[in-house]
């Protein structure tokens, strides 16, 4: 199982998201912004980061990078596709999830240990956790308060398509405590949180992190 | 203004020329033209007068720091010592280490956020430029009182930058340190560490040897930022009076660096490079004179090649310029081909410059016209050398006559209350506001971060090789003794790496202090040297290089003498290091080390307004025992946690190890008060198992190290004789602090 983890320049977190491939038993794949080439990869990761130091929008330069084009039109047709962070903003410059990624509430930048509600087990990328599963990753970002409009959030809340929430106090102001959304099919998943951080509990604060990238080698096999 | 040459220089050799507004002596200008033959021309004078400017010849500083090498101890483990852009270690398994910390603290007070950011900048590249992936930075931070409202305005911006910086380039912040006093006010410090691995194969030097090889620019195109800026700016102290010298503090770009790591780390893989040096402190007056003194001797540049972002820049500008993200090169014709195909690959702008040449001639031109003919040594490497005069101030004799009179707790109420104070001051508070604003995970390898004693990252993913850094200073102590505060901060530094069972194994430092003008800081600053040199060879670890920020002062308010130790070490297994705190009940608490009456220079001294006393004095021997008895704590899996005992003794430690995993513990103290509140060094709690009880018995009778057992673990409060504190209670009075004083 052939998974492609994309670098922008700027990108920070390739190296972690391909570590957390491999050790979920996946072959890792780098796939370079300027080759649009997907080298037969079955899945594609966009990794966290500052793609192109987040100049104008974060994922704005980045989701018109080449490698993007067949991205999205694998992913239309069904890849499995998973934003993490600076990730999960160029999916929704792309268009591919609905909504917006906006700074954080307290306007800082914020790293922690954030526990998470995995709400949709339905997706190729949370397969492998339990409906309501409770589990503890890593959140870092600076833009991370998922905004959309009321009625995008009528339908996302009563399509099942929120498949992460904030468990307490809310960390950024995102709406609904949304911490990660899928599409209607449930193959592309944006992700604010970091699971590629939370593969053992000697680098992380936990190895929760690890059921994203088993559940996608798993939908693969199907 | 016409172009200034060489050719004018020789035919009106008497024009006046403004060396004293950059920051020239008479007799350092005289010695110019000694070297010269000639008056230089206003290229030269730019570049000589930025090269010997106190930050980048540390004249005032040589004559002691040369302790360093003269008392260093012989030792394998030093692959490449002082002198390099930063100085590379051992590991084992072929891996090389390389660590350096850095100060910007004058920036920074100007320009909190481009200031810190850019300090962060700096040394990351500094350590790119031995060849080395950056894997961690970590950074000190000293600021005035927290409640001032400048400390409102600067804190929140140093801490932003540092974030903004470093996050950027995604390494991740293990460490460092915030300390509170009023002498930091309008001299904020900001110190940055940065640590690279790499293998032994791949160390880059700054040379640049080879007639006929070119010298090559990438990076960020040059602009008017930071001009003079390190000789006006870092050398002249903030007085209310005199002239405004304050010229644009540089603006850094952490995407632009980013991308230059990458595209310098695929560049040195592929052994593309004979030398290589990062634009700093004067920027291309540094690179070009530091490399070619550095290799075959001479080298040519043509300096209208170089990218400019401000076209209207003078040669001088640019020979000053201290635009950010930029590197030189020095590449053989045969490979430049592929080195600039891998900048196209990365949208790096590169140019060639110049090239390499035999001989003793620095020489730059402007289209076609020479404007620098130098020997590059002179502007590199023989500034001026001061002795400058020092003597002992007279405050020291006065505070160590002076008698410490502090209350102390006896009974339960005012224990509780005594703990909560010193959870709850600034100084010794939870960091976590500052701490979540820098990614501590990037990377994945990270293992300790704060509040841990020392940042850890493992270096291989296989074999779990790792290494751990620690910094510390005690500028209270450093006050009142500044000779034992600088073997006392290293003993610190080197107990916090050990602590985890690591093994320390070479020092780096950043010496901050006031006017070396003034005989009385001057001695402060001789003092510190001599005090880390002894200890050094003491306890038998190299100074692989650091860095000196005089001029730390306000009027004739200097900052408290603050030599930050930084301290790295190895450890074979990180799997198997020692947690600084316990995660469950039932366990023994030991405190290593005995407890004397060490008040003076506390922080309990500090909340009441005293200053005064004798510090205490290091006993290195003993701390390397102890160092031996905490590594052999881990490797035979002996301890479940240890912690070391530094700034609000032992109520911080205990405050900070319940905590940490909400594990309360209940301990039982004689002369409770001095128990909790002295700080005498040396000492570390640690948890077992009861049935590790001989053999840590056993181990600290072999290294003649005191053993007291205070407690057990367990409970949902921290228990001290007759006071029960919640940890709840505890918790909100370690937290709440600097939110509620910095939003």
């Amino acid at each position: 199982m052939k998974i492609g983890v994309v670098t922008f320049p700027g990108t920070l977190d390739d190296r972690d998201a391909a570590r957390a491939v491999r050790h979920a038993g996946g072959e890792s794949v780098a796939l370079w912004h300027n080759d649009a080439d997907l080298h037969g990869v079955d899945a594609v990761i966009l990794p966290g980061g500052f793609s192109y130091g987040d100049y104008l929008r974060c994922g704005a330069i980045s989701r018109f990078s080449p490698v993007m084009e067949p991205i999205i039109k694998a992913a239309q047709g069904g890849m499995p596709l998973l934003g993490i962070c600076n990730g999960f903003q160029v999916l929704a410059e792309a268009h591919l999830i609905p909504g917006a990624l906006t700074r954080n509430h307290e306007l800082h930048f914020l790293c922690r240990d954030q526990k998470l509600t995995i709400e949709n087990v339905n997706t190729a990328w949370t397969s492998s956790f339990k409906q309501g599963e409770e589990i503890l990753i890593p959140l870092k970002n600076g833009e991370g308060a998922y905004m959309c409009d009321d009625e995008t959030l009528a339908m996302l809340e009563g399509e099942g398509r929120i498949i992460a929430r904030y468990v307490g106090e809310n960390p950024n102001g995102s709406r609904n405590l949304i911490a990660g959304i899928t599409n209607e099919r449930g193959n592309i998943v944006g992700l604010m949180p970091h699971p590629e951080h939370a593969i053992d509990s000697l680098t992380g604060p936990s190895a929760d992190g690890l059921g994203f990238f088993t559940s996608v080698l798993k939908a693969m096999v199907k | 203004m016409s172009l200034d040459t060489v050719a004018k220089a020789q035919t009106n050799p008497d024009a006046p020329q403004p060396f004293a507004e950059l920051g020239l002596k008479p007799d350092e200008y005289a010695r110019i033209k000694e070297i010269l033959g000639r008056r230089p021309t206003s290229s030269e004078l730019a570049m000589y007068s930025v090269m010997w400017s106190e930050h980048c010849s540390y004249k005032s500083s040589k004559v002691h720091l040369k302790q360093f090498g003269e008392k260093a101890v012989k030792t394998d483990a030093l692959l490449v010592g002082i002198g390099e852009n930063a100085g590379v270690v051992d590991v084992g398994q072929g891996y090389a280490v390389t660590f350096k910390i850095e100060s910007h603290n004058h920036p920074s007070f100007i320009e909190p956020y481009q200031g810190a950011a850019t300090g962060v900048g700096g040394i990351v590249r500094d350590i790119l430029t031995m060849g080395a992936r950056p894997i961690a930075v970590m950074d000190p931070l000293r600021f005035g009182p927290a409640d001032a409202p400048d400390t409102r305005r600067v804190l929140p911006g140093i801490v932003a930058g540092v974030g903004g910086y470093g996050n950027c380039l995604g390494l991740p912040n293990i460490g460092g340190e915030v300390v509170f006093d009023e002498t930091y006010l309008g001299n904020p410090l900001v110190n940055a560490l940065c640590v690279g691995v790499m293998k032994h194969s791949d160390i880059k030097l700054a040379k640049a040897a080879g007639a006929g090889n070119l010298v090559v620019l990438y990076g960020a195109k040059t602009g008017g930022d930071g001009i003079g800026g390190v000789s006006v700016l870092a050398s002249e102290t903030f007085e209310s009076k005199g002239p405004a010298k304050r010229p644009a503090v540089q603006v850094g770009d952490p995407f632009v660096e980013k991308v230059l790591i990458e595209c310098s780390l695929e560049i040195f893989a592929e052994d593309l490079v004979v030398g290589i040096q990062d634009l700093g402190g004067a920027g291309l007056s540094c690179a070009t004179s530091e490399l070619a003194s550095g290799g075959s001797g001479g080298m040519k540049v043509q300096l209208d090649k170089v990218p400019l972002r401000d076209p209207s820049l003078s040669p001088e500008e640019i020979l000053m310029s201290e635009s950010q993200e930029r590197m030189c090169a020095i590449v053989e014709p045969s490979k430049i081909a592929r080195f600039l195909e891998i900048c196209e690959k990365w949208d790096v702008t590169v140019t060639v410059i110049g090239e390499v040449t035999d001989g003793n001639h620095l020489e730059i031109t402007w289209n076609g016209e020479l404007i620098v003919d130098v020997p590059p040594r002179t502007v590199a490497h023989d500034g001026p050398v001061y002795n400058r005069p020092l003597a002992q101030p007279d405050y020291i004799d006065a505070v160590a006559k002076e008698v410490i009179n502090l209350p102390l707790p006896t009974t339960a109420d005012e224990i509780k209350s005594t703990v909560l104070k010193l959870a709850a001051t600034p100084n010794l508070a939870d960091k976590s506001w500052v701490t979540d604003q820098y990614d501590r995970y990037v990377q994945g390898n990270s293992i300790q971060s704060q509040p841990d004693d020392s940042g850890m990252v493992r270096i291989d993913e296989k074999t779990h090789l790792g290494v751990a850094v620690a910094t510390d200073a005690n500028a209270n102590w450093s006050y009142l003794n500044p000779y034992e505060g600088a073997k006392l901060a290293l003993a610190e530094a080197a107990r916090n790496i050990a602590t985890a069972g690591a093994k320390p194994l070479a020092v780096t430092n950043c010496l901050n202090f006031g006017s070396p003008e003034d005989p009385g800081v001057m001695w402060q600053f001789a003092e510190s040297v001599r005090g880390l040199a002894d200890g050094c060879l003491e306890m038998g670890l190299p100074v692989t290089g650091g860095n000196v920020s005089f001029y730390n002062q306000t009027g004739a308010v200097a900052i408290l003498p603050t030599p930050v130790i930084g301290v790295l070490g190895v450890i074979d297994d990180v799997r198997t290091r020692t947690p600084m705190s316990f995660h469950r009940a039932g366990l023994d608490l030991y405190l290593l080390g005995e407890t004397e009456n060490d008040l003076a220079g506390s922080e309990w001294a500090y909340m009441h307004g005293q200053r005064g006393g004798i510090a205490p004095t290091a006993d290195l021997q003993r701390e390397m025992r102890l160092i031996d008895l905490l590594v052999a704590g881990r490797t035979k899996k002996i301890l479940s946690a240890a912690h070391d005992l530094s700034q609000g003794g032992l109520a911080a430690t205990l405050t900070e190890m319940v905590l940490r995993y909400n594990t309360g513990a209940t301990v039982h103290l004689e002369n409770v008060g001095l128990s909790l509140l002295s700080e005498t060094p040396g000492r570390v709690v640690v948890a077992i198992d009861p049935a590790q009880t001989a053999a840590l018995t056993s181990e600290a009778a072999t290294q003649k190290i005191t053993l007291t057992k205070i407690g057990t673990t367990g409970g949902d409060s921290l228990i001290i004789n007759d006071a029960k504190i919640p940890l709840g209670e505890l918790r909100k009075a370690h937290t709440e602090t600097f939110p509620k004083l910095f939003g």
